[in-house]
């Protein structure tokens, strides 16, 4: 795959003030992400990895640094254009699944969907997804009703249902157990294998990290090594 | 979609949002039960002024007020005087003494009485003939739960109920007139003169005869008096019902404006998920905005249906004392108060989740 890259960090920086005190949390990040590419990125805590998933999800804000997505410059965006961003270029999978508590399943991916503009007709290819997350019968639950494996599917599933250039996935298996974390990265691997669907994905675990194609190390705010393809 | 988002965060914590809504039914209650006893102690005091059959009213000069029509200035004596113009029919004096406000005991000529009115309707019992005894109306004989043969005490005096009568004919409570001016020491004097002229149509060449007759009185219409009754024209009634009605729209705007910041707090984290899947400023002001309108509605409805409760207990326990209706033309205005109130109550918490950090919101445990 050598077409240009969806993300292009140079130089990325991010200090948060809290208080009177400055905290660094990016310290120069340089990155670039090629289309149907399944990356992983590990570090220790506090090295900067969500901050950095933030920053390309339109969240918040560099405080500098150049950051392209998808051949969109981030700095040029407005609040408008950022959250446009969040509706139709990337998608958000949390290790609290952070599922709306009070909609069904299938509300809360309608809400989703709504916001990013598409119909509520059928959809033959996101049916295709939901097959693949083994969650079609789940769909009229309200989240508290669900195990954590089945949240996080909705959750993927709610993230990709608009069809994202990308999707971020901040420590996906932190909160399940091992036959559920194996089931969530084995859909992640399918969904990049079968829809080319760019994945960013944070971890602690070295074996959920194998199912990338490469890995990112983070240290302090920086990256430090990539491994793999 | 948004519709159902409000809809389904309302039904999750039923509990707070039924309590946001008795909160803003609260002062539409107490606006409303305001409106409806001014428009009802108005109403009722016209209907009874009206049930005299008067067309013209003599007081003395001093009694500016209509609402502290008591005391007795006026020599009986005029009474004859006045008979003797033309076009005057009958002319009857009575003396009024407050009891405990809006509460008044009148003393009557039984006869003169009859004869200028067509007398009472009474409900039980008969007209005055002992010198202790008293009419009270029904609403009266209800609040003090008096019945025909009971002993009532007013003014340190203990009366003889002796009938009680239908409302609305000018008293709530008679008494003799020569024991009233007694106990009032003021014999020979009256409160006030009703005049009945001949036909309507000479009233207005009555009265300025009767003021060059009696220029250190005042003479007035009925109709100008009973104007004057309204008690939302006399200066200290309708600004205290001003006042009221300011404080339960600034309580309600506190009400709507602490319960959606609540609502918006306890909604941080879902606001932030909703700003991750793409929500923009204007969908999450949209929600918190309906939010607060169907809780308006509801506190609306609510406050009304809350506005009969008051009607029904006043009627029940104060008949006589306070007359309260249902004023339905102010509905739509307490409506459009609370709406008013719920929109701008919710725009500043709402504003301040929409520009919430998103980040923030999600790394809130
Ligand atoms: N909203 C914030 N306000 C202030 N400081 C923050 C904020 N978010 C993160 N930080 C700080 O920035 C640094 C990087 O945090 P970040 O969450 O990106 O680390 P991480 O690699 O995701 O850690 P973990 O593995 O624990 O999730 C930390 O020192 C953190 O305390
Ligand atoms: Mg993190």
């Amino acid at each position: 795959m050598s077409s240009a890259p969806v993300i292009e960090i140079q130089d990325l920086r991010k200090t948060y003030r809290v208080g009177q005190v400055d905290v660094p949390a990016l310290r120069g990040v340089d990155l670039a992400v090629q289309p149907g590419e399944f990356l992983s990125i590990v570090g220790p805590s506090g090295s900067g990895k969500s901050t950095l998933f933030h920053i390309i999800g339109g969240l918040t804000p560099p405080t500098s640094g150049k950051v392209r997505i998808m051949d969109q410059d981030l700095a040029s965006l407005s609040d408008a254009g950022r959250t446009r961003l969040r509706r139709r270029t990337v998608g958000f999978v949390f290790q609290k699944f952070n599922l709306l508590p009070n909609l069904t399943a299938r509300d809360n991916i309608a809400v989703a969907r709504y916001l990013g503009g598409g119909s509520q007709k059928a959809d033959p290819q996101f049916d295709e997804i939901l097959r693949l997350l083994g969650i079609s019968q789940r769909l009229g639950h309200k989240p508290n009703a669900l195990s954590g494996g089945e949240q996080q599917r909705i959750a993927i599933a709610r993230a990709v249902v608009n069809r994202p250039a990308i999707l971020l996935a901040d420590e996906p298996t932190g909160n399940l157990d091992t036959a559920n974390s194996k089931a969530v990265l084995e859909i992640l691997r399918d969904l990049n294998q079968r829809t080319g669907q760019t994945i960013l994905m944070i971890t602690h675990n070295t074996e959920a990290a194998a199912y990338g194609h490469s890995t990112v190390h983070m240290r302090d705010g920086q990256i430090v090594q990539r491994t793999g393809a | 979609m948004i519709a159902k988002l409000v809809l389904e965060n309302l039904k999750h914590r039923p509990v707070r949002s039924l309590l946001s809504v008795l909160l803003i039914a609260g002062p539409v209650t107490l606006i409303l039960s305001l409106v409806g006893l001014t428009h009802g102690m108005s109403e009722d005091t016209q209907r009874r002024q009206r049930g005299a059959g008067a067309d013209i009213v003599v007081r003395g000069s001093t009694a500016s007020s209509a609402l502290t029509f008591s005391g007795a200035s006026v020599p009986e004596g005029l009474t004859g005087a006045i008979e003797k113009q033309p076009h005057v029919r009958m002319a009857m004096g009575v003396i009024n003494h407050n009891v405990e406000l809006p509460l008044v005991v009148t003393g009557i000529d039984m006869q003169a009485f009859n004869q200028f009115t067509g007398g009472f309707t009474y409900l039980a019992g008969h007209g005055l003939e002992a010198d202790n005894d008293i009419l009270l109306d029904r609403y009266v004989a209800q609040q003090k739960k008096a019945e025909v043969g009971s002993s009532v005490k007013v003014l340190n005096q203990m009366w003889h109920v002796a009938g009680i009568i239908e409302t609305g004919k000018l008293v709530r409570m008679a008494v003799k007139l020569h024991i009233l001016q007694e106990l009032d020491a003021a014999r020979g004097k009256v409160t006030q003169i009703y005049v009945k002229v001949d036909d309507p149509a000479n009233i207005p060449t009555v009265v300025p005869e009767l003021k060059a007759l009696l220029p250190s009185y005042s003479v007035e219409t009925m109709a100008e008096l009973i104007a004057a009754f309204d008690f939302n024209r006399i200066q200290g009634v309708s600004a205290f019902t001003t006042v009221i009605v300011v404080l339960g729209v600034v309580f309600g705007l506190i009400v709507v404006c602490l319960s959606m910041y609540m609502a918006v707090l306890q909604r941080t984290r879902e606001i932030g998920i909703l700003k991750a899947i793409g929500a923009g400023k204007t969908f999450i002001l949209e929600i918190i905005l309906l939010e607060a309108l169907v809780m308006g509605i509801g506190g609306t409805i609510l406050g009304i249906l809350m506005s009969y409760v008051a009607y029904g207990l006043i009627r029940a326990l104060v008949p006589a004392s306070l007359t309260i209706i249902i004023v339905t033309s102010w509905w739509p205005i307490v409506g459009g108060i609370t709406m008013v109130g719920a929109a701008l109550g919710s725009l500043y918490p709402g504003w301040n989740a929409a520009s919430h950090d998103a980040i923030e919101a999600l790394s809130y445990e």
